[in-house]
């Protein structure tokens, strides 16, 4: 980093210049109004949540099911939280290495010349909107699968995951491949910054020795870039958890708790706060609200981790951006 | 040491097998990649332009039925243009503020590092969890209506880590020289940076906004928790349930059938002709400003 | 295992920029050659054309004949992983693997052929650290990292890795322009301990370093800024630096050059 301009200019000593003041404060008071929005996040959503916290009949923390709006409300997490951690990691599964690949294709085995245009294609992914991608996924993405889906079941149903006696067009895995397209152009894109800087040195060091293009990566530019990508891939971790609309449109929505991705399970906390909120009354959005909160917490935890790893080195100051 | 080789050996099998391996690998990873761009691109356009006509644009969903053809997107198209407006209205303000503390004034205490590791945390806040927040303090607390305005705020919250970082990185790169001539002349910090710091940056931070504008453009859940929905057209932001693009299509798209499902898809490809179009001027102003094409 | 080198008409390129043009010389085995000539006339170039490290640049390519011995380096059947494995490389700036210790460093190139039992492996490293001078600052902590050693100590590991596959050729781009004056007296008796076994091509900017460790001598140079590098003339040692048959190479190593 670089000291911007923070020098003391011995200039003022003599006359501090009108206006001077009133900039200073005006952008210090931007940056304190930035804290102060991320703790009002927390204090309001907390605020609204507790009332229908104290509402609630059920344990909020494993309670399966969500009935907010009833006269005698009783909602729980449960089965949200599972539902968001089970998809997101599943998307995660899914999307980092392709990513890893995505990435080393541009920084080391596309041509030149192709490699920027490439990089940029692969940007253009990132800024097609989630709404979007939940239309593609139930128009089309949902009875593509169910052919794949029907051929897991049948061949594969002895692995748990696969297993289950009915299988669904909208089910958790379809939900989690389209989580996976969302998040696999972010960790792309900062996989390959990182590789793009590991240094020539190693690699030319590396190819002196007699080592081919993949050894050459293996020794010097993926030891350089795992703090990286491991960080690029909690980002994405946090983005497929905070996905709302994609999900709210694929997701079975049911309240379920079962490692069954092909069968009417899934759900998450965000779509069930999309699905449940027209409906929801004054005790019900609270409660919504109350899903949020743990789902703010549980993404800062996740955001909080990646920057940790990618603070710890300073060669990816920029990248981290 | 050992015997003279005789000549230069090849290298093993099974290492030029798992070299051509890998490479197949990454190269399949890129195509795996792009299918689903593809795909999404051609269905949006297919399937968009059946319905991407002149109605669309100019007419809202008004007394429109669940299974009448026709109807448009007009309400929607004007809520989201106004409520990102808004949006930036709010945002690039203090973004830029806050960006010119980080780079400017703060000096390395506390209080510059703690914004800084906000602004990144910032940026991980889920949109949904935005749109909590403003139906929570707006809408719940201080009892105000569903409006565009409300939209506007959650909004604004999504994009100012990607001001503040966008615009911090543009002003890192205004060489020093350039303040320090100013000072040399007598030029208070203040105006240094605003007459030579910020001119200096400004294609930099344009670009970024844009970037910005594109990314929350096509945000959905926060609108949905904000805005609300209407069918009808709503030109006040301030006052009453506006409608959304992004909204707009989630809307169309949960209705199970044909028409509204093609209205989905032509909202979808008026929803990306303006984020393609705000990515490719910022793209374009970076290119002009370039090093490169400099004479 | 040291061979001879045999250049004929060599060009090399940088996309459309001709770096050195028409080059022409023999390099002989057990022997130290050194490159002189002033910066940008493109010593560094034509060194990494002799192991074809040349062509990993994006753009770069070579013309013209290499052979070492009987073999065409440039061949269609020549794999230029095999030819780096063949010819060692030992750069500018020290650059050991930071992630790996000093004994995975110097086992790194032996790792790649893995064919070595451990007690091979440890036979190897230790005598390569022995060769590159080392063995005796390392040997207690062959387990730590690689980049916890002193620059000198560094390029060293980087010798030792190098000559740990045992190449015919050894190649070194400034072995000692990142280093102290001692640093760069343990690499001279490095060098002249070394060109025992392989033969050694050493790009230098130091004058009484050429003079003290070459046999040989080439002097390169170029006409004019962008125009492609040359070989002037190349001989014995002692008689370039005593009696240069060309103007320029005298004005060059006197110093009164440009
Ligand atoms: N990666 C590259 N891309 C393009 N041109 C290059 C590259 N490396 C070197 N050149 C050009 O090739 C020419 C020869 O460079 P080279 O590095 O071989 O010179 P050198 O004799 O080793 O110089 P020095 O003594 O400074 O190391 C120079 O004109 C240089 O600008
Ligand atoms: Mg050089």
């Amino acid at each position: 980093m670089r000291e911007g301009g923070s020098a003391p200019l011995s200039r003022s000593a003599f006359r501090r210049s009108r206006g001077d003041g009133p900039f200073r404060y005006a952008s210090t008071g931007a940056g304190i109004l930035l804290l102060v929005i991320m703790a009002a996040i927390a204090v309001f959503l907390i605020a609204r949540a507790i009332p229908a916290l104290q509402a609630n009949t059920a344990s909020f923390l494993t309670e399966l099911t969500w009935n907010a709006n009833a006269s005698e409300p009783k909602f729980g997490i449960g089965a949200l939280a599972f539902g968001t951690v089970v998809s997101s990691f599943l998307a995660l599964i899914i999307a980092t290495p392709i990513a890893i690949g995505v990435a080393l294709f541009i920084s080391h085995y596309a041509p030149r010349r192709l490699a920027s245009f490439l990089g940029y294609i692969i940007d253009l992914l990132a800024a097609v909107p989630s709404v979007v991608y939940g239309l593609w996924g139930i128009i089309f993405l949902v009875p593509f699968m169910r052919g794949p889906s029907q051929f897991l079941n049948d061949y594969f149903g002895w692995i748990p995951i696969f297993g289950g006696d009915q299988v669904v067009g909208k089910s958790m895995l379809v939900g989690s491949l389209v989580l996976a397209i969302m998040i696999l152009p972010i960790i792309a894109a900062i996989s390959r910054e990182v590789f793009l800087q590991a240094p020539k040195l190693q690699e030319e060091a590396a190819l002196a020795l007699g080592a081919t293009r993949w050894e050459m990566i293996r020794m010097s530019v993926l030891p350089f870039g795992r703090p990286g990508v491991i960080s690029a891939a909690m980002l994405g971790l946090g983005r497929a958890m905070g996905e709302t609309i994609a999900v709210a449109l694929i997701f079975p929505a049911t309240f379920t708790i079962s490692f069954e991705i092909l069968s009417a399970n899934g759900n998450s906390i965000a779509a069930n706060i999309a699905n449940g909120f027209g409906e929801a009354n004054d005790i019900g959005r609270g409660a919504l609200i109350a899903s949020g909160l743990v789902l703010f917490i549980i993404t800062l935890l996740v955001n909080m981790a990646a920057r940790w790893v990618i603070s710890r080195r300073k060669e990816y100051a920029r990248v981290a951006a | 040491m050992s015997a003279v080789t005789p000549e230069i050996q090849r290298i093993s099998g099974m290492r030029r097998f798992k070299d051509k391996g890998v490479q197949a690998l990454v190269y399949l990873a890129f195509a795996i990649a792009v299918v689903p761009l593809v795909s999404v691109l051609w269905l949006v356009i297919s399937n968009g332009l059946a319905r991407f006509d002149m109605e669309f644009l100019t007419h809202s969903m008004r007394n429109i039925g669940a299974r009448d053809a026709g109807g448009g997107a007009y309400h929607a198209i004007i809520g989201t243009l106004e409520q990102v407006a808004l949006a930036s209205l709010i945002s690039v303000p203090i973004g830029l503020l806050t960006a010119v503390y980080l780079v400017e004034y703060g000096t390395n205490g506390r209080l510059k590092r703690s914004i800084s590791f906000f602004v990144d945390i910032m940026t991980g806040v889920p949109s949904v969890v935005a749109g909590l927040f403003i139906l929570a303090f707006w809408i719940l607390i201080l009892g105000m209506p569903f409006s565009g305005w409300a939209g506007a705020m959650a909004l604004s919250i999504l994009m100012l880590p990607t001001v503040v970082r966008s615009a911090e990185e543009m002003l890192m790169l205004v060489p020093n020289d350039l303040r320090e001539a100013s000072y040399a002349l007598g030029v208070s910090k203040w105006r240094t940076i605003v007459k030579v710091v910020l001119p200096t940056a400004f294609t930099g931070i344009v670009t970024g906004v844009m970037l910005a504008i594109a990314r929350v453009a096509g945000e959905t859940a926060p609108l949905l928790l904000t805005v609300f929905f209407t069918d009808s057209i709503n030109e006040d932001p301030f006052n009453g349930p506006q409608m959304g693009l992004p909204l707009y299509v989630f809307d169309q798209a949960a209705r199970p059938n044909d028409t509204a499902i093609d209205r989905a898809w032509a909202g979808a490809l008026t929803l990306i002709v303006i984020i393609m179009l705000l990515n490719l001027a910022a793209r374009l102003i970076t290119y002009w400003r370039s090093p490169a094409r400099k004479r | 295992m040291a061979k001879q080198i045999e250049v004929t008409d060599v060009d090399a390129y940088y996309g459309s920029h001709k770096a050195i043009e028409g080059i022409n010389m023999t390099i002989d085995a057990r022997a130290v050659t050194a490159f002189i000539g002033p910066s940008g006339c493109g010593k560094s170039t034509f060194l990494r054309t002799l192991n074809r490290m040349h062509e990993v640049i994006p753009g770069a390519r070579v013309e013209g004949k290499i052979r070492m011995e009987e073999q065409d380096l440039y061949g269609s059947d020549v794999d230029p992983v095999s030819v780096r494995r063949t010819i060692g490389m030992v750069f500018q700036r020290p650059n050991p693997f930071p992630t790996m210790s000093i004994y995975d460093n110097v086992a790194a190139g032996l790792r790649l052929n893995h064919r070595y039992s451990k007690s091979q492996l440890d036979t190897i490293v230790e005598d390569s650290l022995k060769g590159a001078n080392l063995w005796n600052e390392v040997k207690d902590r062959l387990n730590k990292p690689g980049s916890g050693l002193s620059g000198g100590q560094q390029q060293r590991l980087c010798i030792a890795r190098a000559i740990a596959v045992q190449p015919q050729v050894l190649l070194m781009d400034e072995p000692c322009s990142a280093l102290d004056p001692i640093s760069t007296l343990a690499i001279e008796d490095l060098i002249s301990k070394l060109k025992q076994e392989f033969t050694i091509v050493i790009v230098t900017h130091n004058m009484q370093q050429a003079a003290r460790v070459s046999d040989k001598t080439a002097f390169f140079n170029l006409a004019a800024q962008g125009q492609p590098g040359k070989l002037i003339e190349m001989d014995e040692t002692t008689k370039i630096f005593t009696s240069p048959t060309q103007k320029a190479t005298e004005d060059y190593i006197t110093g009164r050059f440009g």
